[in-house]
């Protein structure tokens, strides 16, 4: 497979992982901030609601109680001693003394003229007809009347309740100027943080109390018109790009509503907290999940691809070895069809001689030429015999066989074959074998290649008058394994060299003396027979090769 | 050198007619067959000393034709011949009782060494066994 392929494969699985931990992960997340948004929007608006209507039933209180005290005065006392307005002044200052929102207290008839006033504008009241007010006709057809809110006189906000009473089939009117602060002072408490706000508006959408934020007592209040909203209500409205909550309880008498808007960026702070929160560990969970799969499934790609390269190379090698199996084969084929006719040249050759060497046949003139020729034809038939053999013996090395082995025994036939090239280039092979070694079961053809391809290394490496000391041991009596070592006293290598000395052509001899598959394929050959091979190097004292091989 | 009585069996004509001469030009008693068979023909109407044996014949094989041999006269050496790669007929040859193997081409005087020295053991036995 290719490196492309690979690459492909880890992006796939990647998408897959992430797809399968990351769909549930943004569902769930995402499920659980819309539950918490909307749970906590609608206890946001419930509070507000609740506030508006707490706040409703104190105003109304306050107005159900101030109608009852002028109730009460207008039903217990006669109307005579009422139009006095000394008396009048008496029934005003215990009222102040209970609250001090009364400014004013009249009595008017049935004609709209004031027949009695105390208050501070006496002067400018006293003689004020009310008869063309509309709050006049209201009073006297309704029976108590509360009015909007108005400056008047004194430049302060105010408002007037009237009730009637009859006196003698005559109906007067009990008229009570009443400051507003004490209403607003109640508004004022429904505005909640530092960008709440609360006031009333009248049927006309007219201010009547003093908002904190929105707009001026007696205009138009800059929130949506909430005039005509009947019962309590709450809404959410996003004006100028801010967000706002506004709860309405509408008031009975007057038909005021009570209106609370509540900044939802504030009351919802704690929500965007909590989802700032929830972001930030989806966002962390994410990249969790994200750094986890491309690392697994990289790991997870590196090693497949690993194998898929170990399993290429042992099948090269397997290709490599029934490649040079089938050669062998066919070697040791046509050395024995040779042999056969070599051995017939060889005899009818040697007949002749046996002719030739008669007594008539000596006398010939060309007895010389004729003996020349048969002994020519007999070294010939030893030359090919030579060939043919050799043929049969590579042939035999390359079939796989289990033996068993005396690695000692190997080892000695081995350096045989190595000890003219050393004798001649003055190298000693110093040999010490533990004579207690026990036989193994392996391929003696093969690992008489490894210790062939060592031992002739470890010749090139030595050079000149070098040594080598060969040596076999085992660990203990009872150990499953063997060990050969290799060692010789040559220049040793650097690391880069020691570290790429089993790979395929790395060589560091000349490109007509080495191919660089020897050690290469030691080494394969001494995995193949379950073994291991290790080398150290130390330069300037020399190279040891340790090969470890199992007792079966 | 004394009269032994030798037989060859191999399948290759020229080497067998080839042999014998020589063989007998050197004064032994030699005969020669072209199978395992007619070897053995051979051998219910006489008696030899030494057999030249090849492993790998038509028919019937140098291994079961040994065995054959072995069977009817215990007492002849058997000297394999072989021709093929594996030296393992040689030495399945030895332990049905063969005296030796040798590779071909062998050179005659290799062979005469061989057969005397199987001669000899021959003698030794025969005499051990009276």
């Amino acid at each position: 497979m290719s490196l492309k392929h690979y690459d492909r494969l880890a992006l796939k699985m990647i998408i897959m992982t992430l797809s399968f931990s990351l769909i549930p992960l943004f569902a769930l997340g995402t499920t659980i901030y819309i539950q918490f948004t909307t749970a906590y929007q609608s206890k946001v608006a419930e509070s507000a609601k609740t506030l508006a209507q707490n706040r409703r039933a104190s105003i109304e209180l306050f107005f159900d109680e101030r109608i009852a005290q002028l109730n009460t005065v207008a039903q217990t006392h006669p109307i005579e001693k009422l139009k006095d307005e000394a008396f009048l002044k008496k029934i005003f200052d215990t009222l102040l003394a209970k609250s001090k929102s009364f400014i004013d207290i009249g009595v008017i008839d049935s004609q709209g003229n004031h027949q009695a006033y105390v208050g501070p504008h006496y002067d400018k009241l006293k003689s004020v007809n009310y008869a063309q007010e509309e709050w006049f006709n209201a009073v006297l057809t309704t029976g108590i009347y509360i009015s909007d809110v108005f400056m008047g006189f004194r430049k302060a906000p105010h408002f007037i309740i009237a009730v009637t009473t009859i006196d003698n089939n005559q109906i007067y009117i009990l008229r009570a100027t009443i400051n507003s602060a004490i209403i607003d002072e109640m508004v004022r408490a429904g505005q909640v943080g530092k960008r709440g706000d609360a006031f009333i508006v009248n049927q006309e959408n007219i201010l009547q109390t003093q908002p904190r934020f929105s707009g001026q007592l007696l205009g138009k209040p800059t929130s949506p018109d909430f005039s005509s909203s009947v019962g309590s209500t709450v809404e959410f409205v996003n004006l100028k790009n801010e967000e706002n909550i506004y709860a309405t309880a509408q008031i009975k008498n007057p038909k005021w509503v009570l209106v609370i808007r509540e900044d939802v960026q504030e009351e919802m702070a704690p929500l965007f907290k909590a989802q700032f929160v929830e972001n930030l560990i989806m966002i962390f969970g994410i990249l969790l999940v994200v750094i986890g799969t491309v690392v697994t499934t990289r790991t997870m790609t590196r090693r497949l691809e690993k194998m898929e390269l170990e399993k290429a190379k042992s099948e090269d090698l397997m290709v490599q070895s029934s490649k040079m199996a089938a050669l062998g084969k066919m070697a040791a084929g046509i050395a024995h069809e040779i042999n056969n006719p070599l051995q017939i040249i060889g005899d009818q050759a040697g007949w002749m001689k046996d002719l030739l060497d008669s007594e008539d046949m000596k006398t010939n003139d060309n007895y010389q030429e004729f003996e020349q020729c048969i002994k020519k034809i007999e070294r010939q038939v030893n030359r090919s015999r030579e060939i043919t053999h050799r043929l049969l013996r590579f042939g035999r090395r390359m079939e796989t066989t289990q033996d068993m082995v005396d690695v000692n025994n190997l080892l000695s036939e081995t350096i045989t074959f190595l000890e003219n090239e050393a004798h001649y280039r003055d190298i000693t092979i110093q040999t010490q074998y533990d004579t207690g070694l026990p036989e193994i079961t392996t391929d003696s053809n093969q690992l008489q290649q490894v210790f062939l391809n060592i031992i002739d290394n470890a010749i090139d490496a030595v050079g000149q008058s070098g040594k080598i000391f060969v040596k076999t041991a085992q660990p203990s009596n009872s150990s499953k394994e063997i060990l050969v070592t290799v060692q010789d006293n040559g220049p040793g290598m650097p690391k880069e060299v020691l570290a790429r000395i089993f790979d395929p052509f790395f060589t560091t001899k000349r490109a007509d003396e080495g191919t660089g598959l020897g050690l290469s394929i030691s080494y394969s050959i001494i995995e193949k027979l379950r073994g291991k091979i290790t080398v150290s190097s130390e330069e300037g004292k020399g190279t040891t090769f340790i090969i470890t091989l199992p007792v079966k | 050198m004394e009269k032994y009585r030798v037989l060859i069996i191999d399948d290759e004509e020229d080497f067998v007619e080839t042999i014998v001469k020589r063989l007998r030009d050197r004064g032994l008693d030699a005969e020669g067959a072209l199978s395992g068979p007619e070897g053995l023909q051979i051998l219910e109407n006489k008696d030899f000393d030494v057999i030249i044996l090849d492993v790998k014949m038509p028919k019937m094989s140098g291994i079961e034709t040994l065995r054959e041999i072995k069977k009817k006269k215990p007492l002849v050496e058997v000297i394999m011949l072989t021709g093929h790669g594996s030296v393992e007929s040689g030495i399945q040859g030895l332990q049905l009782g063969a005296f030796n193997y040798v590779m071909k081409p062998v050179p005659l005087d290799e062979l005469l060494k061989q057969m005397n020295q199987a001669y000899e053991r021959k003698l030794i036995e025969e005499e051990r066994n009276h």
